[in-house]
């Protein structure tokens, strides 16, 4: 079972990457058509990394999407999505701000003045839900709207004024990692190097404040503190990201990659991991195609590439996934299936006094009230899985089938008898209960029934339970020499 | 035991609490005795939570204080173990139990400081106490209700505290989780721990606790459950709730009438 499950996240892994291509293509193709580019000339020029301005939009791409991913797993996780989304649209008067400070767009002006807006929002959300009845999604709603218009007024005079050099201001909005200069780097390296420094040091400080924030408190840990220090950094996340994927659509960078990850795996190190992972895949598929696309907005695409990594995680998942859950669901099915035909050949088979060899095709369609294309079709499949052979009219145990088949009826007897033994249900309201448990049942489980039954031999209908000898052969047919036989 | 030099485990003077300036646990005062084990009983709305929460400094409080070992809490946090309500998190958060009963060894390791070999080995332990060590590692989405309130007693014994608070630890689990878990109170309790339990169910309050604490806003009541657990009392404490008290008289009825209760 295991081995399937790890093929199947393969094979999901893999799909992933088929998918992944299918938009690269597509999408590269209508760039071209629309910016009337070379764009083969643009991927020559991607993968031959001259362009220094290229090589600035790939580290920050990078960059940006480690740092959104690590971070943004703890707002998944903190259930804080609303709160990463009112942030990132809060730093934008503060964007605006930094470059009036000096009327230049210097990266460290901007960086100090989007972080301090970033977090006056928060504080206004809080002071809002502290001071009056409002609860925190309202706040929430209402600050990002605020802070947001604040912004882009602020932003629209700036580009109205006569001086200053405003280039790259407007890409704020949606994001344009081609714009990232050297000092723009430099900043995203020492908020991202920052960003994994304190979450490698305080993983046991998030991890406990996240599950169980009432605990932490009382175990003396300062969980205030922890949560102001995630909102500190996270706020410098988000601002280092804005130029590359944009005011709008920055939250999304911090929770796609998260959420895809969340789907993927059940541990926290893990989560934390693979949420890098596809940020930095998210963030370099938006720097390529923006790229080839000549000048369309980065931001847009990266979100588009974590969302595509997201749908393969929902769709592929190995095991939340809802291809994996509608496979097993299936397969359970068509088990169970099969277990029911061999437990209609063994009690045919049993009626007859274990003498014949085979079960007619006939006496398999009368016993399970179908036709005979029917009980054909079910033998077929019992062939196919190696637990029976069909031969003319007739189907005939394998080793193997006559050993499950044994087995499923003696979990339906035994499980009978418990009931009536032990929960003091009658008879004849045991059956039901236990068609579903005699395919479940294990065999550690059916260990403590018979111990507990005292080796019963006989159902509350007097029907004979399948022993040990029954099933790995001994008194019926088939026999020990069967057992080794393929 | 030193027990009588020492100062008290728990020490409550005066305390109040208020949401939205509505008090819900009024001028309670309390001293607890070391090493019992002590239910506190009362209505729903009571403040029962509200005031272990208080205590352990999860609320803000209107006025009075708290003292654990004769100092203020946050002195030495290692010494109070907490026990919360199942409700109260997430159980689809990507954590084993393992990592949870860890979380337990976290208040003693101080900042930065990953947990070692040695507390793993005591998490293991304290999951064997519980019995749920074969599901170390499992994620705890895929546990039962009553196997989640297990951990969450491991990660208190994970602790190593020796006063114990915990919010309803019975709630919504099968009898024989609730007889596993009586069993680990009461080990604790004889190791010279100290426990209060938030309970809801007045007949099994009876026999699981040496005290009760009776609460409906201020303390009604506080003593060995021998002689608290009066008709009286209870009234005093439920006021009109008479299917509750009807209940329990018929019980107290039908046990004072087999063995007479000691006064």
């Amino acid at each position: 079972m295991k081995g399937g499950g790890l093929n199947q996240a393969k094979r999901g892994l893999l799909g992933l990457g088929l998918a992944l291509m299918a938009v690269s293509i597509a999408s590269a193709a209508s760039v071209s058509e629309i910016m009337d580019t070379e764009w083969r000339e643009q991927l020559g020029r991607f993968f031959s990394m001259r362009d220094p301005s290229l090589r600035f939009a790939l580290v920050g791409s990078i960059l940006l999407g480690l740092s959104c991913g690590l971070l943004g797993s703890f707002i998944v996780v903190r259930r804080m999505a609303l709160v990463g989304d009112a942030l990132s649209h809060a730093v934008l008067p503060g964007v605006a701000l930094g470059f009036l400070w000096g009327m230049t767009k210097d990266p460290l002006a901007i960086f100090i003045g989007a972080v301090i807006a970033g977090l006056t929002g928060t504080a206004v959300v809080n002071a809002l839900v502290k001071t009056t009845r409002i609860k925190a999604d309202t706040a929430l709603g209402l600050v990002l709207a605020s802070f947001f218009a604040v912004g882009l007024c602020l932003l629209t005079m700036i580009q109205n004024l006569p001086t200053g050099n405003k280039s790259g201001l407007d890409k704020f909005l949606f994001g344009q990692a081609a714009a990232l200069g050297a000092d723009d780097i430099t900043l995203m390296a020492i908020v991202t190097a920052a960003a994994v420094a304190l979450i490698t040091m305080f993983y046991k400080e998030l991890l406990a404040t996240s599950f169980d924030a009432g605990f932490a408190r009382v175990a003396g840990i300062p969980a205030e503190w922890v949560h102001h220090g995630l909102m500190l950094v996270l706020a410098a996340a988000v601002v280092i990201a804005l130029q590359a994927v944009g005011v709008v659509l920055v939250s999304a960078m911090l929770i796609t990659p998260a959420a895809a990850a969340y789907l993927l795996t059940d541990r926290m190190h893990r989560m934390l991991l693979m949420a890098g992972g596809f940020g930095i895949l998210a963030g370099v598929t938006g720097a390529f195609f923006s790229f080839v696309g000549r000048g369309l907005p980065t931001g847009p695409l990266m979100v588009i590439g974590a969302s595509t990594v997201f749908a393969g995680a929902y769709l592929a998942g190995p095991r939340h996934g809802v291809l994996a859950r509608w496979w097993r669901q299936r397969s359970r099915a068509a088990r169970t299936e099969r277990e029911n035909t061999l437990k209609a050949l063994y009690h045919v088979w049993e009626d007859d006094g274990f003498r014949d060899v085979g079960v007619t095709l006939a006496d398999l369609a009368q016993r399970r009230r179908e036709t005979l294309d029917e009980a054909l079709r079910r033998s077929r499949e019992l062939e196919r899985h190696g637990m029976a052979s069909v031969n003319r009219d007739a189907v005939y145990f394998t080793p193997q089938g006559r050993r499950r088949a044994a087995e499923i009826v003696r979990n339906h007897r035994l499980w009978e008898l418990y009931l009536t033994n032990s929960a003091n249900i009658a008879p004849d309201h045991v059956h039901d209960d236990a068609e579903e448990i005699e395919h479940v049942l294990g065999e550690k489980t059916v260990r403590e029934l018979e111990r507990r039954l005292d080796y019963a031999t006989q159902d509350p209908h007097g029907k004979h339970i399948p022993g040990p000898r029954d099933i790995h052969g001994g008194v019926l047919a088939g026999g020990d020499k069967a057992e080794g036989e393929p | 035991m030193n027990a009588k030099q020492s100062p008290a485990p728990l020490e409550i003077h005066d305390l109040t609490v208020a949401y939205h300036k509505k008090p819900v646990v009024w001028g309670v005062d309390l001293e607890v005795p070391a090493g019992q084990l002590i239910g506190i009983i009362g209505p729903n709305g009571a403040g029962k939570s509200t005031l272990i929460k208080a205590c352990m400094g999860l609320l803000p409080t209107h006025s009075g204080w708290v003292k654990v070992f004769g100092k203020p809490l946050k002195a030495d946090p290692t010494r109070v173990g907490y026990v919360p309500q199942r409700e109260s998190v997430d159980w689809d958060f990507p954590v084993s139990v393992m990592d949870v009963v860890l979380m337990g060894r976290y208040g003693r390791l101080g900042l930065i400081r990953r947990p070692g070999k040695e507390d793993r080995e005591i998490a293991r332990e304290c999951l064997d106490r519980v019995k749920l060590l074969p599901y170390a590692n499992r994620q705890i989405s895929n546990l039962s209700g009553g196997q989640q309130q297990r951990v969450f007693l491991a990660r208190a014994l994970a602790q190593q505290a020796d006063l114990y608070f915990m919010d309803e630890p019975f709630a919504g689990v099968d009898a024989a989780t609730e007889a596993a878990i009586v069993t680990v109170l009461e080990d604790l309790r004889d190791q010279g721990k100290t426990l209060l339990v938030v309970h809801h169910d007045l007949p099994t309050a009876r026999s699981y606790f040496d005290s009760l604490l009776l609460l409906n806003m201020n303390v009604v009541a506080f003593g060995p459950t021998e002689s608290v657990f009066t008709a009286e009392m209870l009234q005093k404490t439920y006021g009109g709730r008479l299917t509750i008290l009807s209940e329990v008289a018929s019980t107290l009825a039908a046990e004072e009438g087999g063995n007479p209760v000691r006064r």
